[in-house]
Parts: C-alpha cells; structure tokens; sequence
C-alpha cells in the first residue's frame, strides 16, 4: 500500500478552494505528499512544528490575524495537542480546522498505530469535537469546506479524520 | 530584579504592539499597569505563548509582536525555540522571565533553579541567533530596546526574582479577552489598508 497522490491533490486543491491560506503540520507519511504540495505553493503558508501542541497556539495566532488557517497532523499528534485544544482553543472560543490523518484503525497493519486508532473517536467525543470520517476523493472536498464552515461559526475545535480508504492507493 | 519593574520598564513600548503573555503573576503584573486591547493573556495552556506569537508575527508581519514566557512554560514546549529558529519571523521579541520556579502554581523549583538548566544556551542551540540574557533592569531594557531596534527574531532571557503580585483578579473574561484582542487587531490591519 502506498500513498494515494492524487487524493492528495484532490486535498489540497480542496483546502486551497476552502480559501485556506495557511497550514500548520506535523508531516507523516499520509500527509507528505499533501505539504509537499503546500511547500510549492506560493500562495500558502506552511508552518511546520516540532510537536502538534505547538499547532494549537500557531493556530490561535493565526485566527487573531484574520488569516484562515487549518492544522494537518496525525491522530497521535491530536492526542498529543489535548491540553492545548482544551485550555486554549475550547477556553477562549478559538476555532480549529483538524484535518487528522486517522491511523491504527480498520485495516491498520502496525501494532504500534492500534491503541490511538482505537481510542481516537471516544476522545474526540468527550472533548465534544464535532468529527466526520473522510472516505470518498469525490466528497471530500466539500467536507473540507463544511468543516472550515462549522469551525469558524461555532468558534470550536472541528475535526475530519482522513481514512485509509482515502489516503492510500 | 523583579519581573514587575522589567515590565513597567517596558509597558510604554508595548502601546503599538501585539503582547501575548503567560498565565499567572506575569499576565496580573502586565494586567496592573493598565490594561489594553492589544494584550492577550494565556490564563492556561502552558507553553503556547511563544507559539501564538508566532502565529501572529506569522500572518501579520507589519506588526510587532512581544511574547512574554516563563522558564515553567518554555520547559513545557521547549521545541517552540526550534520552529522559532526554523522560520525566525523578524517581528517577534520572546521574552522569558526565569525566576527557576513555577511560582504561579505552588512555588515549587523549575528545572532552571540554581542554574542546572541554562534557557540562553537552549536558545541558541535551537538556533536563535540573537540572545540576550539579563540579569537588572538596566541589562533589560537595553536588551528590550536592542531588540526592537534589530528587527530580527530575538529571545532575551531575564533573570528575576521568585516574586508575584500581592493579588490576582481581572476584570476581563477570557473569551472576551480573545474577541476583543481580534477585534483590536482586525480594526487596526483595516485602518492600515485604508491608509496604504
């Protein structure tokens, strides 16, 4: 299984027609080829962390600025970011568009993806991040749009988990 | 040196830019000099500080931006120095006041207590190239107003103190803290359009 190149671009081109101008990531192998395609567009910002909890406060920043913002980052990097989400995005009313690559779920042949995988909607959940699964290339542009649509209007962390059956080939 | 007499030393230069401060004693010490609209207050999320402030300096680089940290927030996000290094936004000032305590949640020593832990050299070894590192207010203001003139990305390390205000307690929620500091901010990027 590799990685789907054009759902990437399909993606990207969603993001781009979201009227995103700028990303913060933590690059993964399923979202490689999308920042590869960020990092070659002139029109967007990409800004790269060292931990996705640093994301949050990029985000929060960006949001102030006015400049529309979405975080690409795995769902252990999501775990990773809790505190932030809660004590910063939840606390002050910052919105958030997560695009969460969704690793160790059906089909995950690594034991160490598993347990985030497993655990990773029952969080989303308590943290009462509204969520929807990404699974269709003809779709998921327009769930981009409504995700950076209900995050911006609802002023909360929103989430689209980005499947296996979209992101490999 | 006490990190009150730092900021008051500072508060004038902070009238034209965007302030992000940490929780605690830091964010009542700026708080009791008077409060404006372009200071933001991280009541929670340790060690994001630095990061907002690099949000900001990011997406509006005609201002400038002042992070205010501590050496317990910092220490929670230590990595922040290095995607600092990484883009080195020219418009933004990193301040930490190192009084080697987590002084606003119980007293307890911070890691940079008796000088185990040295914040300037982690600086520079994430790749900040200008460090300044303060020890009175004299060496701090210098520093502050060096870095301002340098328009480049600067972090100064100002040692102070394990001192905090006789008293907590704003008059400001932290949701409007955050609408309001937007707002501030969205009125002054239109009014510079209009004008450009």
């Amino acid at each position: 299984m590799t990685v789907s190149y054009d759902n990437s671009k399909i993606i990207f081109d969603g993001i781009k027609a979201a009227g995103i101008k700028s990303i913060s990531a933590l690059p993964e192998t399923w979202l490689g080829p999308l920042l590869q395609r960020a990092e070659d567009d002139a029109d967007v910002h990409l800004l790269q962390v060292a931990k996705e909890e640093e994301a949050i406060g990029i985000a929060a920043g960006a949001y102030f600025a006015g400049t529309p913002h979405i975080l690409l980052m795995q769902n252990h990097g999501f775990l990773a970011a809790i505190n932030g989400i809660v004590s910063l995005a939840q606390l002050y009313r910052v919105p958030l568009c997560m695009l969460i690559a969704l690793r160790g779920h059906w089909g995950e042949p690594y034991p160490w993806h598993t347990r985030g995988g497993i655990v990773t909607e029952a969080v989303l959940r308590a943290l009462e991040i509204p969520f929807e699964y990404a699974r269709d290339p003809g779709k998921v542009a327009k769930q981009i749009r409504e995700a950076w649509t209900f995050s911006q209007s609802s002023l909360s962390p929103v989430a689209l988990l980005l499947t296996r059956d979209l992101m490999e080939d | 040196m006490e990190r009150a007499e730092c900021l008051q030393m500072i508060y004038p230069e902070l009238e034209d830019k965007l302030v992000v401060t940490i929780m605690g004693a830091c964010a009542q010490e700026l708080y009791n000099l008077g409060h404006r609209e372009n200071f933001f207050y991280l009541q929670h999320a340790m060690g994001l500080a630095s990061s907002i402030g690099l949000g900001l300096a990011t997406h509006l680089p005609n201002e400038r931006v002042v992070v205010l940290d501590g050496d317990g927030s910092v220490l929670m996000n230590l990595g922040t120095l290095a995607t600092l290094a990484r883009y080195r936004p020219k418009n933004l000032i990193h301040v930490i006041f190192d009084n080697g305590s987590l002084l606003s949640t119980g007293g307890f020593d911070s890691q940079t207590a008796s000088g185990v832990t040295d914040l300037d050299a982690i600086a520079r070894g994430a790749g900040v190239q200008h460090v300044a590192h303060a020890v009175t207010t004299l060496d701090f203001g210098e520093a502050f107003l060096a870095a301002i003139e340098r328009q480049e990305l600067s972090v100064i390390v100002a040692k102070v103190a394990a001192l905090g205000p006789d008293h907590y307690g704003m008059d400001l929620q932290l949701g409007e803290n955050a609408f309001r500091f937007r707002r501030w901010i969205r009125e002054r990027t239109r009014a510079a359009g209009a004008t450009a």
